[in-house]
């Protein structure tokens, strides 16, 4: 794709907007199909693979109206039921459309709270851009309307204008309600519940609140103070936040509701425990899961090497295995950190990649070169155990699997080494079992996921829980609104009492 | 926000901090660890083995030896100051048993984590061996509070300025020697004793458990960093230990992981004390 300077695109739009406007008659459905979808701005690539700035830079004002204008406002409205949480899509594009901006995240913040983020990071494409009209007429789905980055620029409007404010609290009931975590589903547990008058503390095992929002999504993609003014927020609601606190060491879970007296406890601690390849040479020094390079990047800021005292590991050549967001944002990371050659591996192809399209596309144009139908064999070292290369297996797409994806299927000695001097492991993770480890009749799914029933309830009365813990790593929107469901559960039943 | 509310110099590099802690106080066990951290926006996370604890004060111990950025910045703070990070208590805790006769091997900072282990081991009804080695005397720590707990104890330095000038190993295969032998090693010191001491109790074959010191980010199994290899599988050392059986662990490839980020360190610490000097000398100016 080539690339549009951010000015142009705008000034582009307004003309075109003009034009639309100068007309009497309403738009027909054939005409709004014909409005180029709005291309979205963007750092140039050259540039922003050496910063640390967001690279997508929001629609303007014009852009998003046109973009809105786009939209057929459809009776039946697919695109609502592909939204998780059920966003009332057409009438917040219609507002925006309109020129109404105020109106269109009032209408959003019915059924989201973290639309900044969302619509930032949410996998649109799989879910309420993927059944859009538009997109089916043009037979083009990234010709759909782009309706995350609408959502996107209604909350940044609504933050950038400082017109963001706290929900209001209920009078206090005297009731108080653990949280554990401070990722999208315990943010979400948090603001529903002290929204009805009971106190809730949350309980962060990091020294700063988050969760994955902080300290695994990079900054280049979703901007620290957005999820810092998400945290703040809480704390106005009169959320009471406890960092370096581990549920399970500092304090059990059992003692938050026998000593500590919390009527209700919420498990959102996420799926936090890298899973590696095992195969030879993964503890040579060079190897890092995912986690740990985005967090010594993110969380501890070593990206930022005046001032950040933790150290990231000095890398030329990086192969990152993985095909979902989690490997995207380490290869991007590993780029602006300095590393002269990224390379990412994948055992399938590009169109079973996890990620979203949109990621897949940064990293290219970013200069990410991809490997596909590949995998890494094993890793080798030198004679002071670092590591200096990298052995791969072809692979081909044989018969679908269950899930009705081909499954790859190794090629015999199809062996090749790659020279590198780093490998990142970012092919998934799994709940931490600390939680289940020190809760004693808490029950478990296979693959150590907590079992819930529909309202979020865990197998131990008064517990529930929500996100990652329960669906194994899935995406920030999902573990909304499980929270949602659960934070409804927990205020029903504390009304009861 | 954690205030020293002591903090004592007890050798040159070597440093004794009482810290508020209530919550770690009350539910430390012996063998587990903190993650400190003394800056939230740009600090480094460092693991630090809990010494002491007094749960009524709601206070912690934590003994440090200043060899980098981040210690050396702890080091700077003054009694009264506070620490504004300190995670914890995590790690498994030593499993304490009556098993008849232990033998306690310290190694310079060591002694420090050690101290809690020995003194749990005696309180279960064994009889207690000490050995302690340190490079030279002005490093020795604990010495007395472990004479006193211990049956028998050995002080070592590598330069014979104070006790038998020997390594630790000398003496311990000694003890290993001797009938009836030793029921268990604990030893916990620079990564190169520990693995000289399981070297040491192998052909005796007596269980020996070490404390791994690796690198470490979150402390609570969420990053991979303090992986180790042990007995030919991975294991986490802020979930699954620190304890490992010594006989089992690559050392090695656990040294060689330690020196994952020397080249940056180094820098770093030279770069902490320019800052530091630069520091007292605005304070006199
Ligand atoms: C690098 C990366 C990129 C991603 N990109 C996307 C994306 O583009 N789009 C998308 O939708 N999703 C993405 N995801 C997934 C998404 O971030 C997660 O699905 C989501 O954050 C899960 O939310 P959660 O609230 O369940 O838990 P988390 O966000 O994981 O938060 C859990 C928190 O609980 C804390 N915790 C854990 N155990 C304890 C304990 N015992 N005591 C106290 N605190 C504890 C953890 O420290 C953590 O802060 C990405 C994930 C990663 C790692
Ligand atoms: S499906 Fe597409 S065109 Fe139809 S209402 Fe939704 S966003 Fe608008
Ligand atoms: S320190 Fe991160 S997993 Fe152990």
């Amino acid at each position: 794709m080539t690339y549009s300077n951010p000015e142009s695109l705008e000034r582009i739009a307004r003309e075109h907007l003009a034009e639309l406007e100068s007309r009497t008659e309403p738009l027909k459905p054939k005409e709004r199909l014909r409005i180029p979808p709005q291309v979205m701005p963007e750092q140039p690539p050259e540039e922003r693979r050496h910063n640390i700035r967001e690279v997508a830079l929001g629609y303007g004002p014009a852009q998003a109206r046109l973009e809105a204008l786009r939209c057929l406002q459809c009776k039946n409205a697919p695109c609502v039921e592909g939204c998780p949480v059920r966003i009332d899509i057409p009438s917040f594009i219609r507002a925006i459309a309109e020129n109404r901006p105020e109106e269109a995240i009032a209408i959003i913040k019915r059924n989201s709270i973290l639309p900044a983020i969302c619509g930032r990071v949410c996998p649109q494409e799989t879910q309420c851009q993927a059944p859009c009209t538009v997109g089916k007429s043009l037979k083009n789905i990234a010709a759909a309307v782009s309706i995350g980055r609408l959502e996107r620029y209604a909350a940044d409007w609504e933050r950038e204008m400082g017109r963001a404010k706290p929900p209001e609290v209920k009078p206090e009931t005297g009731r108080k309600v653990a949280v554990i975590g401070s990722g999208p589903a315990s943010i979400t547990v948090a603001a529903d519940v002290r929204r009805e008058g009971h106190a809730v503390t949350m309980f962060e095992a990091f020294h700063k609140p988050g969760g994955v929002l902080l300290y695994g999504i990079p900054e280049f993609r979703l901007p620290k103070r957005i999820v810092e003014e998400e945290i703040e927020t809480l704390r106005k609601m009169g959320v009471e936040i406890r960092t370096n606190f581990v549920v399970g060491r500092t304090r059990t879970l059992n003692d938050l509701l026998e000593k500590d007296g919390y009527d209700a406890v919420f498990i959102g601690a996420g799926a936090g425990l890298p899973k590696f390849m095992n195969i030879e040479g993964e503890n040579l020094v060079g190897v890092f899961s995912a986690n740990e390079y985005l967090t010594r990047a993110n969380l501890m800021r070593a990206y930022d090497r005046e001032r950040a005292r933790t150290p990231i590991y000095p890398s030329r050549k990086v192969a990152v295995l993985g095909g979902g967001n989690v490997a995207m944002d380490a290869a991007r990371m590993a780029l602006r950190i300095g590393a002269a050659e990224v390379h990412l591996i994948y055992r399938r192809t590009e169109a079973e990649m996890p990620a979203r399209v949109e990621e897949v596309a940064h990293a290219k144009e970013e200069g990410v070169q991809f490997h596909l139908l590949q995998n890494a064999k094993r890793i080798l070292g030198d004679e002071y155990g670092r590591v200096r290369g990298i052995e791969l297996l072809r692979y081909e797409l044989g018969e679908p699997d269950d899930s009705g994806r081909r499954r790859p299927v190794v090629i015999p000695e199809s062996e090749l080494v790659m020279e590198v001097d780093t490998v990142i492991v970012a092919i998934g993770n799994e709940p931490n079992p600390l939680i289940r480890q020190t809760t004693p009749g808490l029950q478990i799914a296979r693959g150590g996921t907590l079992v819930v029933d529909e309202d979020g309830r865990t197998s131990i009365p008064r517990v529930f829980a929500g996100g990652d813990i329960v669906l194994g790593a899935a995406t920030v929107i999902l573990a909304m609104g499980e929270g949602r469901r659960a934070a409804a559960a927990i205020n029903a039943m504390l009304a009861e009492k | 926000m954690h205030r020293i509310v002591e903090k004592k110099v007890l050798s040159d590099e070597v440093f004794l901090y009482r810290i508020e802690a209530p919550l770690i106080a009350e539910s430390r066990k012996p063998g587990q660890f903190v993650i400190v951290q003394t800056d939230t926006e740009y600090g480094e996370r460092i693991p630090l083995t809990i010494a002491d604890a007094d749960p009524v004060a709601g206070t912690i111990t934590l003994i440090f030896q200043v060899v980098g950025d981040a210690t050396h910045r702890l080091a700077a703070l003054p009694e009264g100051g506070v620490i504004e990070n300190v995670l914890g208590p995590l790690g498994r805790p030593t499993h304490i048993e009556h098993v008849g006769m232990v033998v306690c091997v310290g190694g310079g900072i060591g002694v420090a984590p050690l101290h809690p282990i020995a003194q749990a081991m005696k309180r279960a009804g064994n009889r207690l061996i000490v050995i302690l080695g340190a490079r030279t005397e002005k490093l020795i720590i604990l010495e007395s509070e472990m004479r006193a707990l211990s049956d028998e104890f050995i002080l070592c330095t590598d330069d014979g300025s104070r006790g038998r000038k020997a390594l630790v190993t000398e003496p311990l295969r000694e003890v290993c020697a001797r009938t009836p032998k030793p029921d268990q090693v604990v030893a916990i010191g620079p990564p190169i004793m520990m693995k000289a001491v399981s070297e040491t109790t192998r052909p005796f074959a007596i269980p020996t458990i070490v404390s791994l010191n690796s690198i470490m980010v979150d402390g609570t199994g969420m990053c991979g960093g303090c992986r180790v290899t042990v007995g030919g599988q991975t294991r986490f050392v802020c979930v699954d230990g620190p304890e490992f059986d010594g006989h089992e662990v690559d050392f090695t490839n656990l040294m060689q992981r330690l020196r994952t980020y020397k080249p940056f360190e180094d820098q770093a610490h030279e770069r902490c004390h320019l800052e530091l000097q630069i520091q007292e000398l605005k304070k006199h100016a």
